[in-house]
């Protein structure tokens, strides 16, 4: 088992794991943020369970912050051992001959999702423990829908959403469709999976994109 | 013949190696671990004999110029391994495959070697698919068989195109176990330069570490001599570029006798020459000619205008074509032995009909054959009444899955589709019968010197039959050497080990840093490459496919003039003690100069035709080789006297127990 | 056609290398890679400089000997062959080209071009083989059945010439596909089953001490696999690898 901790091999499938796992997160994000296009009670709801629920604050939220730096410290630490096996750099080195742009920057695009989620702390998270803990107001299940439209209003935080989702597409597009890869699994079913995987990568984060315009060009009027 | 002793046992020749490894001495296995092998080369025949005498528990150092031991040339064998299993019940059996090999090597070689070969064969087929070779299977499950050129029975092994990659990975991975174990010590990107003897034994080598330059000793109680064939010594040939003769060369001007050096392959079936810079020939497998057929055009008016491009092969009807091998063979058709198939080509285009640029090509034709499968398969597709266009897209498939790897390989090269348009072929140098005289045991006659693979001269004769060369280097190094050397060894396991102080290795290394040093004292006129090209010109023109006494004279005599223009003029840039490509080929091309002349002294020697000697003035009228029984039944075993020239001849008599002496015939 | 060469010359492992530009005329397209070499060799020998050292041997796609990193990419820009099949007929008059050694750390510079391999046959000696003597006594090779399908697809994975190309293409500099083609050739075949799980243990462990990269799944190395050595081996390998592991 130990060799299974240290080698190549488990670091991939470490990374594949971690990755899977937020693609679930993200099933679930994008499915209570498309209700708030179309069902502003239903997401108020959904938020508040969400917010106020112990297993989902001390339990689910742990696990899935966990999976968020397990992800990202992984992916650096490869990335470093990476580079450095290379030694030398080419004076010439053409990867787009051989391999797509994606999945040669993976780095770069999980980055952008790095400074994305610091953002989104910023604007969500933070606000949330402020409200909850600093500040110590009383429960509202309704407000959340207003506070998450009020984001949109400025046109500088909307196009930076959607340059991170965009990057997150690129992400997915590469890391979802070659998680089983790594987990060894290649079999008849393995380009179908692939083929969803890459439909997968395009349409959530283009629901995130379209609720960021929506909400952007629907402001709530007072 | 006090001096040739091949030791082979008495005995009926079905019996004759069982009794033999019965009586022969054998080193207990307490005893191995105080007794060590160098083994150099680390081909298939090296690369097994290493990794099954470490297994046996011997210390084996092992010793290949390149860079890995699984880059030996072994693995550019294509088509397969022969072996008498008779797993196709098409009545092949040990005496059959032992008598397509004499009759095959012109009845040149040793009865008790060829059915010894034969008898092992099979195991190595078990010994291999035990190591995970992945050969060629049947949809049951069972091992798949082809056919190949000079036999009636289909008991070829084959794994894809890459049989001998294959079988070579599977001794290298034999090795490998071995040097996991800490039982073989393996010395690569090192060459031999000298052997050493002590006491008139072969006690050690010297080496050259080829990344530092530095000149090593390195001492074992016996040495294995396991490097391959001459055949660069034709500058042009299917041998990869660092073959060399070294090796042998330099055993041989201690004492061992070369014998047959002028029995040459010349394979039908390579990629012509396209020019002045060509390195390199490429071989096209023999298992083309199962299912292509060889043609020239029947007017020569037509081969000019193929020559100059304004004639398509294609163009030309069936009766417009003359399949030659078919016309002349009946029987064996495209299927007779290489050397029969190469000299058919030269005689069709030295009489003009060649096909390409330079005049020396002629046609492999794939058509018929796309046209048979395609037939077939539409058949079993189930597809009735299919059209042309249907039965050539078919057959194409069929073709591709059979040959696809050659004809990506062929296109790469010619920029030509061989799917479209048939290849063209010429025959080129590809292996070497002759090597060291060996014994039954595959001892040479330095003591401790064994010799194995097709760095001896043992089993094929005068030629060597498609298959069987793999064949012979996995038996000499599975089956044969590991056993007879411990007949050898047995006295040794008091001797304690062997001291590379010794006064022999000082006096042995000096000469090699000698020699070294004269050669990077050249006056610097031409490279390396320069002398190669003009001795493999010398070569191909006057000890090629076809030979005679006149140009054998004149070759002896240019060979020795353009080796003392090597020793003064040659430029070697670079340093001694460091890597330096320029003088490892330098030091090699030196021995190629002294084996050249050696060479053509046996061909002129031999006043008659056999194999793929082919001495012109000894023919039929019909112009097929005439061999002489009464006056050349006898392996020409040479002795070095300090010239190549002055080699003395010992001569083994061929004694034919078993095989009445016939001439060969494929018709 | 003239050609523009730029080339990496180290004199040895220790020293520092760097780009030196040649100018070659008189090229043709008949020629291979190598054979262009050959020609620019010849013309330094004569002027008494030192050849541009490279690895080569059986020149005929199968050694796995030559190594060059042509113009960005191993064994250069066409598919499916090493450098020694490559034909200049692949470049046009006037052309640059850049000859670099394939770069990895497990692949130090041991001359000009010319890199060290061996730690592919360590990766090899680790576990790279089936234990069973060489004594003949073996059963009989018709005894034990094969799927013509297993059979092919473990040739298939056989067919690696181990040249390196797949570690040079790699952003990575991963040896994923070579250790994993051996590791499958031998998982697919009855004879192999018996000791897979050590087998891919200690092959993984050799080749993560080697200082390889990790495999990120670019694909890569199959693109520019002389063989075409397919990824799913990698797959095979993580598989067997995990079971093992968890096996214990």
């Amino acid at each position: 088992m130990s060799g299974l901790i240290k080698s190549s091999i488990a670091r991939k499938v470490v990374m594949a794991l971690s990755g899977l796992f937020l693609v679930i997160f993200l099933v679930l994000h994008v499915t209570i943020n498309l209700a708030s296009v179309f069902s502003p009670d239903f997401f108020n709801e959904a938020s508040h369970f969400m917010g106020y629920n112990p297993i989902v604050q001390f339990l689910m939220q742990p696990i899935l912050v966990a999976g968020v730096i397990v992800h990202f410290v992984m992916g650096f630490v490869l990335e470093i051992q990476n580079k450095n096996a290379r030694g030398m750099a080419y004076v010439k080195y053409k990867g787009s001959e051989n391999a797509s742009w994606v999945s040669r920057n993976m780095i770069y695009s999980g980055l952008v999702i790095l400074a994305f989620l610091f953002l989104h702390f910023y604007d969500f998270w933070i606000h949330e423990m402020a409200y909850k803990y600093v500040e110590v107001k009383p429960e509202d299940p309704t407000r959340y829908y207003a506070e998450t439209v009020e984001k949109f209003e400025p046109f500088w935080r909307t196009i930076l959403y959607v340059i991170a989702f965009v990057l997150l597409s690129l992400h997915l597009w590469h890391g979802f469709a070659s998680s089983l890869q790594s987990m060894g699994v290649n079999n008849k079913y393995t380009e179908g999976f692939k083929k969803f995987a890459k439909i997968f990568a395009v349409v959530v984060p283009l629901a995130f994109v379209f609720i960021a315009i929506y909400h952007h060009l629907n402001p709530i009027t007072h | 013949m006090a001096v040739l002793d091949s030791k082979i046992p008495s005995g009926p020749l079905a019996d004759k190696w069982t009794k033999h490894k019965n009586d022969i001495n054998l080193v207990n296995p307490a005893n191995k671990r105080n007794i060590d092998i160098i083994v150099v080369g680390t081909g298939l025949a090296g690369g097994a004999a290493a990794a099954t005498l470490a297994e046996l528990g011997y210390n084996v150092k092992t010793f290949c110029y390149q860079d890995s031991p699984r880059r030996a040339h072994s693995i550019a064998a294509q088509g397969g391994i022969n072996a008498s299993k008779n797993y196709q019940g098409d009545g092949d059996s040990d005496y059959r495959l032992f008598y397509d090999t004499i009759k095959g090597g012109d009845y040149r070689s040793r009865e008790a070697n060829v059915y010894r070969l034969a008898e092992v064969s099979g195991n190595i087929i078990d010994q291999c698919v035990a190591q995970g070779v992945p050969f060629a299977r049947e949809y049951g499950g069972l091992l798949d068989n082809r056919s190949f050129g000079g036999v009636l029975v289909s008991r070829t092994f084959y794994a894809k195109g890459q049989t001998g990659q294959q079988l070579l990975l599977g001794a290298y991975s034999a090795m490998n176990r071995q040097i996991n174990r800490g039982k073989i010590q393996a010395f690569n990107r090192h060459e031999m330069l000298d052997i050493v003897l002590v006491d008139g034994k072969a006690r050690g080598i010297i080496a050259r570490d080829l990344v530092s330059g530095e000149i090593q000793r390195h001492a074992a109680h016996a040495v294995v001599l396991a490097t391959g064939g001459y055949g660069n010594v034709f500058f042009l040939s299917t041998n990869a570029m660092g073959s060399n003769v070294t090796a042998a060369w330099k055993a041989h001007k201690r004492g061992a006798f070369f014998a047959n050096p002028c029995f040459t392959q010349i394979h039908p079936t390579c990629i012509p020459v396209s020019g002045e810079h060509q390195s390199k020939l490429t071989l096209m497998s023999e298992s083309l000619r199962n299912d292509g057929r060889i043609w020239v055009p029947k007017r020569k008016e037509d081969a000019v205008a193929i020559r100059e491009g304004k004639l398509k092969p294609t163009q030309l009807s069936e009766e417009e074509r003359d399949y030659y091998l078919e016309r002349r063979y009946p029987a064996f058709g495209n299927l007779v032995p290489r050397d029969v198939a190469s000299r058919a080509a030269k005689e069709r285009c030295d009489a003009g009909f060649g096909v390409n640029k330079t005049g020396e090509a002629v046609f492999l034709d794939f058509a018929a054959a796309i046209h048979r499968y395609g037939k077939e398969k539409a058949m079993t597709s189930g597809i009735k009444n299919p059209d042309e266009s249907t039965i050539i897209k078919l057959g194409e498939e069929v073709i591709e899955a059979k040959y696809g790897n050659l004809f990506q390989m062929y296109e790469k090269i010619v920029d030509e589709n061989p799917y479209k348009t048939p290849m063209m072929i010429y025959p080129a140098v590809h292996y070497t019968m002759g090597g060291l005289w060996v014994d039954y045991n595959l001892q040479t006659t330095i003591p401790g010197c064994y010799c194995a693979g097709e760095a001896n001269f043992s089993d094929h004769g005068a030629n060597r039959l498609g298959a069987s060369a793999l064949m012979q280097g996995l038996a000499d190094g599975y089956f044969v050497l590991p056993y007879t050397i411990g007949d050898y060894l047995a006295d040794d396991i008091r001797t304690g080990p062997i001291s590379t102080e010794a006064e022999e290795f000082e006096a042995v290394e000096k000469e090699v840093r000698e020699k070294l040093e004269k050669l990077m004292s050249g006056s610097g006129i031409h490279s390396v490459d320069h002398y190669h090209k003009k001795l493999g010109k010398i070569m191909w023109n006057k000890c090629g496919m076809a030979r005679n006494a006149k140009d054998l004279e004149e070759a002896i005599k240019e060979i020795a003039e353009l080796r003392k223009d090597f020793w003064e003029n040659v430029k070697i840039p670079g340093t001694m003690d460091s890597k330096n490509q320029e003088l490892e080929k330098a030091a090699r091309v030196a021995d190629f100069l002294e084996l050249g002349e050696l060479f053509a002294k046996d061909a002129l020697l031999r006043n008659e035709s056999c194999g793929g000697h082919f001495r012109e003035e000894y023919q039929t009228k019909e112009g097929e080789a005439l061999r002489d029984d009464e006056n050349f039944k006898f392996v020409s075993a040479w002795e070095y006297m300090g010239e190549p020239k002055d080699a003395k001849l010992h001569k083994e008599d061929l004694v034919y127990e078993n095989i009445e002496l016939k001439t060969r015939s494929y018709k | 056609m003239k050609l523009y060469l730029k080339i990496w010359r180290q004199k040895d492992a220790q020293s520092k290398g760097k780009m030196v530009d040649y100018t070659l005329d008189g090229v043709e397209g008949d020629m291979s890679f190598l054979e262009m070499l050959d020609i620019l060799n010849e013309e330094l020998v004569s002027k008494g400089e030192e050849p541009v050292e490279f690895d080569h041997d059986c020149r005929e796609g199968i050694c796995g000997t030559c190594s060059l990193q042509i113009n960005g990419e191993p064994h250069g820009p066409d598919r499916l062959i090493t450098t020694c099949q490559l034909h200049m007929r692949k470049f046009n008059d006037g052309d640059t080209i850049v000859i670099e050694p394939f770069r990895a750390k497990a692949f130090p510079v041991i001359k000009d071009l010319i890199v060290d391999r061996s730690s592919f046959d360590r990766i090899q000696q680790a576990g790279g083989f089936i234990s069973v003597n060489t004594s003949g006594n073996t059963i009989d090779a018709n005894a034990i059945p094969i799927s013509k399908h297993a059979a092919d697809e473990a040739m298939d994975a056989a067919a690696c010439i181990g040249c390196g190309a797949c570690v040079a293409a790699c952003k990575n500099a991963s040896a994923m596909l070579f250790t994993s083609a051996k590791v499958s050739q031998f998982a697919l075949l009855p004879q192999g089953r018996v000791e897979a799980a050590d087998r891919v243990q200690n092959m993984v462990r050799q080749m993560d001490l080697e200082g390889f990269g990790n495999c990120t799944n670019t694909g890569a190395c199959e693109v520019e696999c002389p063989k075409g050595i397919s990824l799913t081996n990698i797959a095979r390998m993580n598989r067997e690898y995990l079971s093992a592991s968890i096996k214990g």
